[in-house]
């Protein structure tokens, strides 16, 4: 100790200096979080202005065409719903059951931990990937062509680790008391999970899945290669039908040299922030009256 | 409570012997109760089995990409040998003479996405900073939602905003830009995923003990010091685990560099250019009703498991770090 007082220069606080590099600093990062607000700020407006003109009832009851002012967005609209509803049925019983294997059967065991390994893996992989999957798989070898079902399995295989994360979070908050009371009055694994788990944990279950199902209506990347194309004249009936979505659409629009299509497709861009902000209000809803109930 | 517990335990065992014996050995009220329970077990076994389905789907989607990407490029790398594919600086399958060096693709795939972590690392990583240290509750509750909304827009929509908002921008500042460049698909990807980058962030900062704060400030640091000093280094392998996640996410980005980035392979390092990622290729190609078998169908996937291969080497690095920094603290 007195080597070091010795030789180390005197100890000086400065304490002015550092609280003013402080400051400096917090006003910094509070830029930085501000970049971020901005840019949404930036985004909307852009889109807003460029959009809001051109939407009218017309625009969302016609279909495409050539001619800029005549092209609407039913096909696409329709599409999307298609598109939703489809990868919402198939995905929501297979990520759940997925989840529900992981928290409540699987015992620990190598076979679980891939599982798990697994899906945090395939969350990572780029949507373009699953896109070049469903050509090979959906599109090629089950024969399913370019149609609506082969789009919504593609989807499906997307969001599936984000459905199953969620759920588990979802069961995993459900308190273990819970399952030992269910036991002890007799109740068989299933009719625990059945009964007591899934019904606690179903809202947080829920929001992850519409959060999930968000994510792929906005999705232009796999269906380009699935074979969404984007002059559909017709709204798809059956499921080997092809299809269009909203957002294949407003890529098509955006990738004309005529300013009056890039109107389309901010106009477009407007219907899906729509569609997606009623997604997202019904999940803040649902999570809203859970956190209520608890 | 044991007796009974042993009755229940016996019961498959009794059952076994059929269900006339089943009804003798035992008073009306346990044979009400056991015969629900008989079929259950069956059932039970079922749906375990059901599940686990479930559960198989997503290890085989891993299978199917693996052989689906393999399968095809390795008829791909039959007719293109993988030094050319690697080494190769020109790309074009589509034009004679047809070349096929990946190189092109890789480097715009990497300036675009170095672009976009110039951005979002450092933006990102100080909005962790503000919101997990500094920021009172009432900012909190407007800048979160707006981080989410960042984060739920669809990519075509942030693709509108690079090309009629961003590029003229730049065109402004820079005349020699080109419609279709680098830089201005950097810097909205960058946008995109500063969400990713400041969620994760905070999450480890969060997590950093609340004794080690408060050993800093007991020592006489600032809290300047604290926030830098102590909680950023102790939540460092959380942040960069989000920074790779991030930087992950902006190579396999599509819709934006497909929309703001353009079709010109181009290996070059000015983000004024217009490059072709490997994603905006793969996109581009699909688009183009490339005959199944042909060379070009094939092109599709020997990219696809470059861009599969290189990002799931992130994501598993990233895991990795991450591991290292939940032993410190659990």
């Amino acid at each position: 100790m007195r080597r070091a007082e010795g030789r180390g220069p005197r100890f000086r606080p400065r304490i002015q200096r550092r609280r003013a590099y402080g400051v400096a600093f917090a006003a910094a990062c509070l830029g930085a979080t501000l970049v971020g607000v901005i840019a949404l700020a930036a985004l909307l407006v852009d889109v807003w202005q460029d959009g809001a003109g051109t939407l009218s009832w017309s625009f969302i009851t016609s279909y495409p065409s050539r001619i800029a002012a005549r092209a609407g967005i039913l096909p696409a609209l329709v599409g999307s719903l298609w598109v939703l509803v489809l990868t919402a049925v198939i995905s929501f019983p297979i990520g759940v059951g997925t989840a529900i294997w992981l928290e409540e059967y699987a015992p620990e065991s190598r076979l679980k931990r891939l599982v798990q390994v697994n899906i945090a893996n395939l969350a990572g992989v780029p949507s373009i990937v699953y896109g070049i999957l469903g050509l090979a798989l959906f599109v090629r070898a089950l024969a399913l062509g370019r149609s609506v079902i082969s789009g919504a399995l593609t989807l499906t295989l997307l969001i599936l680790p984000v459905i199953i994360i969620a759920s588990q979070e979802a069961i995993r908050a459900v308190p273990n008391s819970i399952r030992s009371g269910a036991y002890a009055l007799g109740a068989t694994r299933w009719q625990t999970v059945r009964g007591q788990v899934l019904p606690l944990a179903l809202p947080g279950i829920l929001t992850g899945t519409i959060l999930a199902l968000s994510r792929a209506v906005g999705e232009a990347a796999p269906l380009l290669l699935v074979g969404a194309v984007a002059f559909v004249p017709f709204v798809p009936e059956r499921l080997t039908d092809s299809f269009t979505v909203l957002p294949i659409q407003i890529f098509n629009w955006i990738s004309r040299p005529q300013p009056a299509f890039h109107a389309r497709a901010a106009a477009a861009s407007l219907v899906l922030l729509a569609v997606l902000l009623t997604l997202n209000g019904v999940a803040i809803a649902l999570r809203n009256r859970y956190t209520k109930k608890l | 409570m044991a007796p009974r517990l042993s009755v229940v335990r016996r019961d498959p065992r009794a059952g076994g012997r059929g269900a006339a014996g089943r009804d003798a050995g035992s008073g009306s009220t346990a044979g009400s109760l056991r015969r629900p329970r008989r079929r259950g077990r069956t059932g039970e076994r079922a749906i375990g089995v059901a599940l686990f389905l479930c559960a198989a789907v997503s290890v085989l989607t891993t299978v199917g990409i693996v052989v689906v990407l393999a399968g095809e490029a390795a008829s791909f790398f039959r007719e293109v040998s993988p030094i050319v594919f690697f080494t190769g600086t020109e790309w074009t399958p589509l034009f004679v003479p047809k070349r096929f060096g990946v190189l092109p693709l890789l480097a715009g795939s990497v300036l675009v996405a170095a672009g976009a972590a110039l951005v979002a690392l450092p933006v990102g990583l100080a909005s962790a900073i503000y919101l997990s240290e500094y920021a009172p509750g009432r900012v909190r509750s407007v800048v979160k939602p707006a981080l989410e909304v960042l984060a739920g827009i669809p990519t075509v929509v942030y693709g509108y905003f690079a090309l009629t908002f961003v590029t003229p921008v730049l065109r402004m500042v820079w005349p020699q830009t080109n419609i279709f460049n680098a830089a201005s698909a950097s810097l909205v990807v960058g946008v995109m995923i500063i969400p990713l980058v400041s969620s994760l962030s905070e999450d480890a900062l969060s997590a950093v003990p609340r004794t080690l704060r408060e050993g800093a400030y007991a020592l006489g640091a600032t809290k300047f010091e604290v926030a830098t000093r102590t909680v950023v280094p102790a939540a460092l392998s959380g942040v960069l685990a989000s920074f790779i996640l991030a930087i992950s996410r902006a190579i396999g980005e599509t819709m934006i560099v497909a929309i703001a980035a353009g079709a010109t392979p181009n290996l070059t390092l000015n983000p004024l250019e217009s490059v072709q990622t490997m994603t905006a290729y793969i996109a581009q190609i699909s688009m183009g009703e490339a005959p199944h078998g042909s060379i070009e169908y094939e092109t599709i996937f020997a990219v696809g498991l470059t861009l599969f291969a290189l990002t799931l080497l992130m994501n598993v690095l990233s895991n990795a770090v991450m591991r290292r920094y939940r032993e410190v603290y659990e």
